[in-house]
């Protein structure tokens, strides 16, 4: 213990080149360890290739990977137009769910009543399949964004706030006893410990709510919808567009993706406090 | 070397010297199974500027002790005054400090920012008066050159030394410690006793001290309140005094040898 406390003042100012090149064993170390999950990538496209070439598989069935490449290049237009409503209700869900889960949640630990009063009733509107909701929220809000956002933040909504609550009761009770001697208020207990320390709970939560918010968008333009990726995948299985559908169906995966990189980088840059964290 | 007898619950005066004062203190949990006595009968008083450490067996009560005077545990008898006030009016009035076992530093907070938690909460509008520099309490702990290293990035040891940086930022009157040096090696702890000694003597801070080491109960405090357990009581109140100086050298000498022994002895007595 000693050793390690005069060892770590000893070390404090490290030659500023073994700090560019041990930066730079961490970036190749950082390269290697995705490699695997590209070659295995790599891999299945080309056993892909492979079964649809050597089975000669028709188009309509199951398109080569080289066909819905030629998607993206020629019918660029058509997948951006369709593209751009899904992202923006996908990022509006995700917001208006996730903000109304984080404020239930915090209402939900600071009042015993309301958390026995609606805590149940968010339960049972978990369990209706999102699938049965999305025609009845069609039906009061029409042919607009509005449905589709909303069944994006339902989905979104309940691991927010079922891991929200978690997340602010699960502070250390010597924590609270500190903040008792100073006499410190709710809202101080709130601000100052409770925010903090649920917000690996919350990261938990929103990387889930990143990629459900797409699947919520996608579904809620299947139903009566005339644009967005939803409806294009509909439009192209019924007129046996494979190549157009499978496109669609990469890119709303690309979507996903990229919001969950997103919120890791974000959960990365917050959590720094928190060691041995992240992917 | 003196050895006071056990203060007899109520029949000592408080006199103007007397920063905490103790007496026939109960404190009962009533669970599910019945309630549970921690403590029973207890008085004891705790001079201004003085040191007091509490030893006995564990679970014998000496951390709800503690807590039932920083107005963590409400009390079912007796009465504790601190600085003539009662425990709720002294945690309001920042009378006293709490420094727990482990470190209990917000994770998320840098060095610096932690020791300035207790300004910022708390006082509802009205400015902490008087307060002590963070920056010249973290030299006084030793920690200059670290106030933005984040608590993962620092030894138990050097957390436990921005806790108790921490606790002293408002200037308490007294500092309640429970055994906050319990999970460091004994290096550590020999060097954070000879600077909690230090800070005591620069600060002139009350400390109520708990611990389950009889050398660093012995080391430290210039009284030694040694509790009986279930119910908690006062086994015996000793004074402790040295002719020579407080160093780490002088555990070594006769004269401490005896304290611990006779400090042991009365942990070992039968009920
Ligand atoms: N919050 C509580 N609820 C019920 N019993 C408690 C509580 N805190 C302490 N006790 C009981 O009071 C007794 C004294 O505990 P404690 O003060 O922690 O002992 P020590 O610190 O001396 O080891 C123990 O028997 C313990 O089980
Ligand atoms: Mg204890």
């Amino acid at each position: 213990m000693t050793t390690t406390e005069v060892g770590a003042k000893a070390v404090r100012p490290p030659a500023a080149a073994g700090e560019t090149a041990r930066a730079g064993r961490a970036r190749a170390r950082r390269r290697l360890r995705y490699a695997p999950a590209i070659g295995a990538g790599v891999g299945m496209v080309v056993v892909w290739h492979l079964i649809v070439t050597g089975f000669e598989i028709p188009t309509y069935i199951a398109p080569s990977p080289w066909q819905v490449l030629v998607v993206f290049a020629n019918q660029g237009d058509i997948l951006w137009i369709n593209f751009l409503p899904t992202l923006l209700e996908a990022v509006c869900g995700f917001a208006l769910g996730n903000t109304i889960a984080v404020l239930l949640a915090v209402w939900f630990v600071h009042s015993g009543v309301a958390e026995r009063a609606f805590y149940p009733i968010a339960v049972f509107i978990n369990t209706i399949p999102i699938i049965a909701i999305a025609p009845i929220l069609v039906l009061m809000l029409g042919n607009g964004y509005e449905p589709k956002i909303v069944i994006a933040a339902l989905i979104c909504f309940f691991p927010t706030l079922v891991n929200m609550v978690r997340g602010l009761k699960a502070v250390s009770p010597q924590m609270l006893e500190l903040m008792r001697v100073l006499s410190a208020n709710d809202r101080e207990v709130l601000f100052k410990i409770r925010l903090q320390s649920s917000l690996p709970f919350l990261f938990a939560a929103l990387k889930i709510a990143s990629t459900t918010c797409v699947i919520g968008a996608i579904v809620g333009e299947w139903i009566g919808s005339n644009y967005g990726l939803g409806s294009l995948i509909i439009e192209a299985t019924y007129n046996f567009r494979a190549p157009l559908l499978y496109a669609t169906v990469i890119l709303g995966a690309g979507l996903a993706v990229a919001f969950f990189v997103i919120t890791s980088l974000v959960e990365r840059h917050v959590l720094k406090w928190k060691p041995g964290e992240v992917f | 070397m003196t050895r006071a007898a056990a203060v007899a619950s109520g029949c000592i005066e408080a006199s103007p010297a007397t920063a905490i004062a103790v007496r026939d203190l109960a404190v009962r949990f009533d669970g599910d199974a019945g309630s549970v006595t921690a403590l029973d009968g207890v008085g004891f008083e705790v001079p201004e500027a003085g040191f007091v450490t509490m030893l006995g067996p564990s679970g014998c009560g000496k951390s709800t002790l503690l807590r039932a005077v920083a107005d963590l545990v409400p009390i079912s008898a007796g009465s504790i005054n601190v600085f003539g006030r009662t425990p709720e009016q002294a945690r309001r009035a920042r009378d006293f400090a709490f420094v727990f076992q482990d470190a209990t530093l917000l994770p998320w907070r840098s060095v610096i920012d932690n020791v300035r938690l207790p300004l910022e909460v708390g006082r509802r509008g009205g400015a902490v008066e008087q307060h002590a520099e963070p920056e010249e309490l973290l030299a006084l702990v030793g920690l200059e050159g670290r106030a933005d290293a984040l608590p993962h990035e620092l030894s138990g040891g050097m957390r436990q030394r921005v806790s108790i940086a921490r606790a002293l930022v408002c200037r308490p009157r007294v500092l309640l410690m429970d055994e906050p040096f319990g999970a460091l090696d004994e290096i550590n702890r020999d060097k954070l006793n000879e600077e909690l000694l230090r800070i005591w003597q620069e600060t002139g801070t009350t400390i109520m001290f708990v611990t389950h080491s009889v050398p660093e109960a012995a080391f430290l405090g210039q009284k030694c309140l040694v509790l009986s357990a279930q119910p908690g009581r006062v086994r015996e109140y000793v004074d402790i005094s040295f002719t020579s100086p407080r160093a780490l050298g002088m555990r070594d000498t006769l004269e401490f040898v005896q304290v611990t022994a006779h400090l042991r002895s009365l942990l070992e007595l039968p009920r």
